[in-house]
């Protein structure tokens, strides 16, 4: 899907363009870079998601060149160890030398620079944390190996966030802490040009940041503005600010003026924003992104009661421009509908942490990323050696410690992690049975959900009917969360089997690249007659389901079909037969029956 | 040393605030637990409110312990300079406000064996993990409801029992560890387990602040506080000193604090209407309640303090019922409202 040229815009499946007019994102990217270059501590940094390729590169080629002389720039690997992100001891370094040996954390290291954050949206939500605390407290606080240390330390995070699709991407609590939020894929390789601003700009705006000013009624528009987009984190808000100063002090001024204000809207608000402005746009403005997705009425009201009379229309303006074209229509839809699009072929690649869980036996190895080194069985490894070690030493002359203790002596304790269960609901919501079929799956779901937050398992909802199938519940084990989304299901229409069995595959799929174990309970009578396509044609929608079911099969995905048909027959356990899964005709299914197989069948 | 952002300066959020400092007064109420939404100043709140607390009495000993405590509350090494007849000499130090970051391992929030020690020395040595360094003050929690299940575990039984209990790699140690535990985080990424958020003494849903002016000024003094940190601290001083000589008349005055047995019995009828379980409930409100009298000076806790505090101390144990559309909190705000009228 990388071609050249063609940056993986291929992979929206030919969707509209939704570059807008005005500034290019590439302008804006780079603009970004400056900001954040500008104001390091203020901004917090750049979100920056693109899959690895020569605009990413370019981007931060002259990321990297703008940085002023002498500063720093760390890249944070993606299983980066505690001891070399915040600084420990290096154990191995320490027992060679006989004497404790500091190993200097790349957080301290990047002090007044940028801290490159690689694969981010694959971080660990532990070193995620870790670094949202440094960059909350502005120091790297060290509390280990019998070190207590605390180092200021102030820095800028590039996060390159390579996720594909809505279910990927960097964790929430570290992407709210930075101000940019770009997203490079729709960028072609010939827009991606050099900047025109020199380092000198910069330093020299950094001189100047400490004397502009932002006026009340300015920093009331930009807080208006992100309520009327419907931000609710207040960081948002600050980050327009910090942004609107450093782009004042960019162009040489000390007073914030409007054209900072629209910058500081363009790219920290737009990016965020989750519900268009209730207002009306003038007659001759073109119409914004996607204005005929309905918005919930009962909203909208309230929002017209406290909308601020005095919102700086020209900023609006320039921050609604810059909201991506389908991003509401993506929010009303549920996350996960665009994984559709997700390239294949990373399958398998996560693992959870071997670090923890309960422990499961000794491994030889060192005690890297997190790992706990098993002491009494490292000792017991070096104690057949001891005496020759000591007399090797003596030889060369040196000193020889109580215990001599090599690298290859290391033993390290192996954790097992009982991986969460998250059991996918794919349920038949077509035809003249589907309400009562969805009110029995509804309170499945439910059911399980109360005794989830005990046994700590995900349940996720997928429908399907008319010509489609959709993610209802994506995968939560939050009640709050369910019932919202289980509030209004629609019902009836032709039954595409198929299209729903792909879209609880994939999602099953996802589960199982994040380390989890997926359970698959398909409800349906299993006589499919909506193709793919959306056409109808029993024949080819039951082939399709059929082929749909064996991938399930090849992916060993522990799956459960019921038979909701009044009189249970041939098509139900068919299916079943190729899907690998356990066959249930059960054609007056209640939600307590149902809970009770679902729940035997994930055991 | 970086300045936190000054807890005087906090605006609106005035349940968490208040709850907070209750904590502070009154360290047995069992901890904080703040439900809401990223950016809400929940971080904020509780680094600032440590800066400010009054400065402690400490032994120069792993574990901060303090040198008036009876014996039972000291560590190993104090109780032992006790014994031989020597003074537990104190210095004034910041009261702890400790990080437990989720994906903590478990040897590194209980303790563990010192490896360094063991491997170049060959000593037995214990490492004193988060826990330790958290006694006498608090232990922050972000995004509480994702914590691992077996951190939980561990957790739970040591904010139950005031002291943490290590038997493992052939330790065997015990010390005190009593913290105010302050949990954060947001109920749309998941559920806390029941039994973990029994063990907050009190609740509070934050939520963002949505009116304009409001905003206004959160944004204003983050600004301002960003561009002259010292400035802004020094600035806002006196504020701080008021909110910290109120903690420290609360603590002198909550032992005389009185509740009558029609306060008593009025909290009782509110957790049977309520259907709380158990008597934690009930003692926890009683407790709040003192504590919030405390704060405000009064002498004798009132229903008015029962009516003030009700919501924070019992939303959090009500039973769940995955099919019932109201919130606790509302549930609470109607038997209150049943009950004590307006």
């Amino acid at each position: 899907m990388s071609n050249l040229g063609a940056n993986p815009a291929a992979s929206e499946g030919g969707g509209p363009d939704p570059r807008q007019a005005g500034p290019s994102p590439w302008d804006d990217a780079v603009l970004a870079a400056v900001l954040m270059t500008v104001d390091p501590v203020g901004t917090g940094g750049v979100c920056l998601r693109s899959l690895a390729g020569p605009v990413r590169d370019q981007w931060l080629t002259i990321m990297r060149d703008l940085q002023p002389e002498g500063s720093p720039l760390k890249r944070v690997p993606l299983h980066v160890t505690d001891g070399r992100l915040l600084g420990g001891l290096d154990l191995a370094a320490t027992l060679n030398a006989g004497r404790p040996i500091a190993e200097r954390g790349l957080l301290v290291e990047a002090d007044g620079g940028v801290v490159e954050l690689a694969m981010a949206e694959r971080i660990a939500p532990g070193t995620a944390a870790r670094l949202s605390m440094a960059f909350d407290s502005g120091e790297v606080v060290l509390e280990r190996d019998g070190l207590a240390m605390r180092t200021p330390s102030n820095f800028a995070i590039v996060a390159l966030d390579e996720g594909v699709g809505e279910d990927e991407g960097l964790l929430n609590a570290l992407l709210d802490r930075l101000a940019f939020h770009l997203e490079l894929t729709y960028v072609r390789v010939h827009e991606a040009i050099a900047c025109d601003y020199e380092v000198e700009e910069i330093v020299a705006a950094r001189a100047r940041l400490p004397e502009v000013t932002i006026t009340d009624d300015q920093v009331e528009s930009l807080c208006g503005i992100a309520l009327a987009l419907g931000i609710p984190s207040l960081r948002a808000s600050i980050f327009a600010c910090a942004a609107a100063r450093a782009h004042a002090a960019l162009e040489e001024r000390t007073e914030v003026t409007e054209a900072d204000l629209a910058v500081a809207g363009r790219l920290v608000l737009a990016p965020r924003a989750t519900q268009l402005p209730p207002m009306e746009p003038p007659d001759d403005e073109p119409p914004p992104p996607e204005p005929e997705e309905p918005q919930e009425p009962e909203e909208n009201q309230s929002n017209e009661q406290q909308e601020p009379q005095e919102l700086d229309d020209k900023i609006l303006e320039a921050t609604k421009a810059a909201i991506p074209a389908g991003l509401l229509a993506q929010l009303q839809m549920g996350k996960l509908q665009r994984s559709r699009a997700r390239a294949s072929g990373k399958a398998g690649a996560v693992q959870n942490a071997p670090s923890r869980g309960r422990p499961a036996g000794v491994l030889r190895g060192e005690p890297r990323h997190g790992q706990r080194m098993n002491v009494v069985e490292t000792l017991r490894a070096a104690a057949p050696w001891q005496r020759l070690r000591r007399e090797e030493r003596a030889r060369v002359g040196r000193e020889s410690s109580r215990i001599e203790v090599r690298q290859d002596d290391f033993r390290i304790t192996r954790f097992k992690h009982k991986s969460e269960t998250t059991t996918i609901f794919v349920v038949d919501a077509s035809g003249s049975s589907a309400l009562h079929r969805l009110a029995e799956a509804k309170g499945a779901v439910e059911l399980l959900l109360a005794d989830c937050y005990v046994r700590r398992d995900k349940v996720a909802l997928v429908a399907f009917r008319g010509k489609a199938a959709e993610v209802l519940l994506p995968p939560t084990r939050s009640l709050v969360r369910a019932k919202r989304s289980l509030a209004g299901l629609p019902g009836g229409g032709g039954t595409p089997l198929a299209s729903g069995i792909d879209l609880g595959m994939m999602l099953a799929d996802s589960v199982q690249r994040r380390g989890g174990t997926p359970v698959l309970i398909v409800m349906t009578d299993g006589r499919a007659n909506v193709a793919r396509d959306g056409t109808g044609g029993r024949a080819r929608a039951g082939e399709e389901a059929t082929a749909a079911a064996r991938v399930v099969r090849s992916l060993e995905i522990t799956s459960l079909v019921i038979d909701t048909s009044p009189r249970p027959q041939q098509q139900g356990k068919d299916l079943a037969a190729e899907m690998g899964a356990v066959y249930l005709p059960l054609p007056h299914a209640d939600a307590t029956s149902l809970n009770q197989a679902v729940r035997a069948t994930s055991r | 040393m970086p300045i936190p952002f000054p807890f005087s300066a906090v605006v609106a959020q005035e349940e968490m605030k208040r709850s907070l400092l209750i904590a502070a007064i009154d360290p047995s109420i069992g901890g904080v637990l703040v439900f809401g939404d990223r950016g809400t100043g929940k971080s904020t709140a509780i680094r600032g409110l440590a800066a400010l607390l009054p400065k402690m009495q400490a032994v120069d000993c792993t574990y901060n312990c303090d040198p008036d405590a009876g014996d039972e509350a000291l560590c190993a090494e104090c109780r032992e300079k006790r014994a031989k007849g020597m003074t537990l000499k104190g210095r004034k130090v910041q009261v702890p406000v400790v990080d437990l970051p989720l994906g903590a391992t478990e040897d590194r929030v209980i303790g563990a064996l010192d490896l360094e020690r063991a491997l170049t020395k060959g000593e037995k040595a214990f490492e004193p993990g988060l826990l330790a360094r958290a006694h006498r003050g608090f232990l922050y929690i972000d995004e509480v409801n994702l914590l691992e299940d077996h951190l939980v575990d561990s957790l739970l039984d040591v904010a139950a029992s005031g002291e943490n209990l290590v038997e493992r790699e052939g330790l065997s140690v015990r010390h005190p560890a009593r913290f105010v535990l302050v949990g954060s985080g947001n109920p749309e990424e998941g559920e806390l387990r029941p039994q973990l958020q029994d063990r907050f003494g009190l609740s509070v849903e934050v939520t963002t602040p949505t009116d304009l002016p409001t905003r206004m000024k959160v944004v204003r003094l983050r600004d301002e506080f960003e561009r002259d940190r010292a400035a802004f601290v020094q600035k806002w001083k006196s504020k701080d000193g008021k909110v910290r000589r109120l903690i420290e008349k609360g603590r002198a005055l909550l032992p005389e604090v009185k509740v009558p047995d029609k306060t008593l019995e009025q909290a009782g009828k509110l957790c049977i209407k309520l259907g709380t379980d158990g008597l934690r409930g009930e003692l926890t409100l009683i407790r709040a309640a003192r504590g919030l009298a405390a704060l405000k000076g009064d002498k004798e806790v009132t229903v008015d303090h029962l009516k003030e505090i009700a919501t924070s101390a019992l939303r959090h144990r009500l039973r769940r019922d995955p099919l019932d559309e109201s919130g606790s909190t509302s549930r609470v705000e109607r038997a209150v409202q049943e009950l004590f009228g307006e």
